[in-house]
């Protein structure tokens, strides 16, 4: 290992505060749900919740990581450890998907299609089954996950290889993987963001759904890999590396993300205004009542407007400790956005008090601790740029090419 | 002014082979002291801007304002249309269909701004200029072809013609040009 990147020794003091928030968020978790009335359906509400959160967040990390081969830019080369070390807590999420496999009958209708009352609901959910069905489900899901994991291996073995030997033919490899990568990465996130997500409404389709997760886990990932390169930027090696170019060019990034989203939200919302049609509208008549229309508007200010005017300014952009506070804006607004998709779902047309999502906050923050306990572990493992990269003079300059 | 009318000179313009010649050059002549500087590239040189300490100007604000006005433009001309001046009902949507009215303020507002980035971006440049300068200096067309030049206007309250000319010289310029007004 190269010393000179060596990860700064209080990484440990930091991973170890989010591992302790982490399980203040889990003691909250679980006195939240001593209190409520139904453990056990809540514990999945909101367990599924956290889930999507963060893995939402991992494969963010994985998709940029893979963009950032493909177009073989600078900017890419200086978050390139932290983007392997957010994919490599696709790990952990495999793993705490296992509880989301033992909870599914608590979690998504279609795991009751005997007991539906409503007959024409349960001839198309009988017409479904041969694609909701618990035993595919979790085949899929397994599917899914080794897709992530064998890119997240073979970009990473390339990756450290390339530490130990310099040598650009594994660039080139690395760059070869990625882009047929890419979209076995986007189809297996289409697929998992229906599966996990949209068929919570079994009635209720929409093309757009996939590509709309897939942004949002972009704007995540970006907004979250934002913030670490600020912790580092306070500290040595970093702070000799990371200019305000590199934080510009990221806030690029958040700005272009944060329109895509914004685009892919609004077209699906257009079309079915437009369209009006029984089997599409309810699922936005549920979610423009009460609790969820306060929440859509804010989604529409915090997640749109705000950090878009925001991003418009270079000088904020190219200020890393501001920036920073647009990237938490926008990380706190994809949770409210997954809350936002998912939550309805179970409450079948009767929104809540604010005061009910609270549990959800505390689910996530609970993963949280866990997911970033995971993410430093592996930040501090290795160097921190990835030193034997050609390109990494160009990258250090001050002008930090493009 | 009546210097310059008497000498008939516009500034001293220094030709370099490359960009990062060019930089460094605009950069120390900045640092000298000088303060009414130019820079020609064929191709948008972003350090070079900064160099010569020219990045703040107005036309973005020109841009956000101009966008304003048409968001706000388009969607009260919707608005008016389709709810006020002939209330027009969609399958029973309120008359103010937001969703509906997004797609023409969101192209209004493009429109405007790119309005306000063209005419902005000419009139503060003070284009259309039939004639300027430094077209003067015989090799200055190579500043759209391959060739980097810092020019120092006249104006400059620094600017001394024989001191200047050999600072630039100093700064490793291929040539140092006189340029008529």
């Amino acid at each position: 290992m190269n010393t000179n990147y060596a990860a700064p020794s209080d990484l440990g003091r930091i991973q170890g505060v989010a591992l302790g928030i982490g399980l203040l968020g889990i003691v909250a978790w679980v006195i939240g749900l001593t209190l409520s009335g139904n453990v056990r359906e809540i514990f999945f509400h909101s367990y599924l919740v956290a889930f999507v959160f963060w893995a939402g967040i991992a494969l963010g990390c994985l998709g940029m990581l893979m963009i950032q081969y493909l177009g073989g830019a600078t900017w890419g080369l200086i978050i390139r450890r932290p983007l392997e070390s957010g994919s490599h807590t696709l790990i952990l999420m495999a793993i705490l998907f296992i509880p989301v496999a033992v909870g599914l009958g608590n979690i998504y209708e279609w795991m009751h299609r005997e007991s539906i009352t409503d007959e024409k609901l349960r001839a198309m959910l009988d017409h479904k089954s041969l694609w909701l069905n618990p035993k595919f489900f979790i085949v899929r899901t397994a599917i899914y996950f080794a897709v992530w994991l064998l890119l997240m291996l073979v970009l990473r073995k390339r990756s450290h290889k390339l530490d130990e030997t310099g040598d650009p033919a594994l660039i080139q490899s690395a760059q070869d993987w990625s882009g047929p990568g890419f979209l076995l990465y986007a189809i297996a996130c289409t697929f998992a963001a229906i599966d996990w997500v949209m068929s919570l409404d079994a009635e209720w389709f929409s093309t757009i759904f996939g590509m709309l997760l897939i942004v949002g886990q972009g704007v995540a990932a970006i907004a979250f890999i934002i913030s670490v390169c600020v912790i580092l930027s306070r500290r040595e090696p970093m702070n000799h590396v990371l200019k305000p170019k590199h934080f510009h060019d990221l806030g690029k990034l958040l700005l272009a993300l944060v329109m895509v989203w914004a685009y892919f939200s609004f077209s699906q919302l257009l079309i079915m205004w437009s369209g009006n049609l029984p089997e599409e509208i309810p699922w936005y008549i549920e979610r423009f009542k009460g609790t969820w229309g306060y929440l859509g508007i804010a989604l529409i200010l915090g997640h749109f407007f705000l950090p878009f005017v925001l991003l418009l300014s270079r000088d904020l952009k190219r200020n890393g400790r501001r920036l920073v506070f647009v990237a938490w804006l926008v990380i706190i607004m994809r949770f409210i956005d997954l809350l936002w998709l998912i939550v309805p779902e179970f409450e079948h047309g009767h929104p809540g008090h604010l005061k009910d999502y609270l549990i959800y906050i505390a689910s996530t923050v609970g993963m949280g601790g866990l997911w970033l306990g995971w993410f430093f572990w592996q930040l501090r493992s290795k160097a921190l740029v990835p030193y034997n990269d050609p390109l990494l003079p160009e990258a250090l300059a001050a002008g930090g090419g493009h | 002014m009546t210097t310059q009318e008497e000498t008939g000179i516009y500034g001293l313009m220094a030709e370099f082979d490359t960009p990062s010649s060019a930089v460094a050059a605009a950069r120390q002549t900045y640092d000298a002291g000088y303060r009414r500087i130019n820079a020609y590239s064929p191709y948008p040189i972003e350090e070079l801007a900064e160099a010569i300490g020219f990045h703040k100007n107005m036309v973005p604000l020109t841009v956000f304002i101009c966008g304003i006005l048409g968001a706000i433009g388009g969607i009260s001309l919707q608005i008016w249309t389709s709810a006020i001046d002939y209330p027009l009902n969609v399958g029973g949507r309120p008359l103010i269909s937001l969703p509906s009215f997004i797609p023409i303020t969101f192209e209004c507002t493009v429109l405007l701004a790119s309005f306000g980035a063209f005419l902005g971006m000419l009139i503060m440049n003070g284009l259309p200029k039939p004639y300027h300068p430094v077209f003067n200096v015989p090799t200055f067309d190579r500043a759209s072809i391959d060739r980097f030049f810092v020019c120092v206007k006249a104006d400059d309250p620094k600017f001394n013609e024989d001191e200047t000319r050999a600072f630039l010289t100093r700064l490793g310029a291929r040539e140092v040009s006189h340029v008529e007004k």
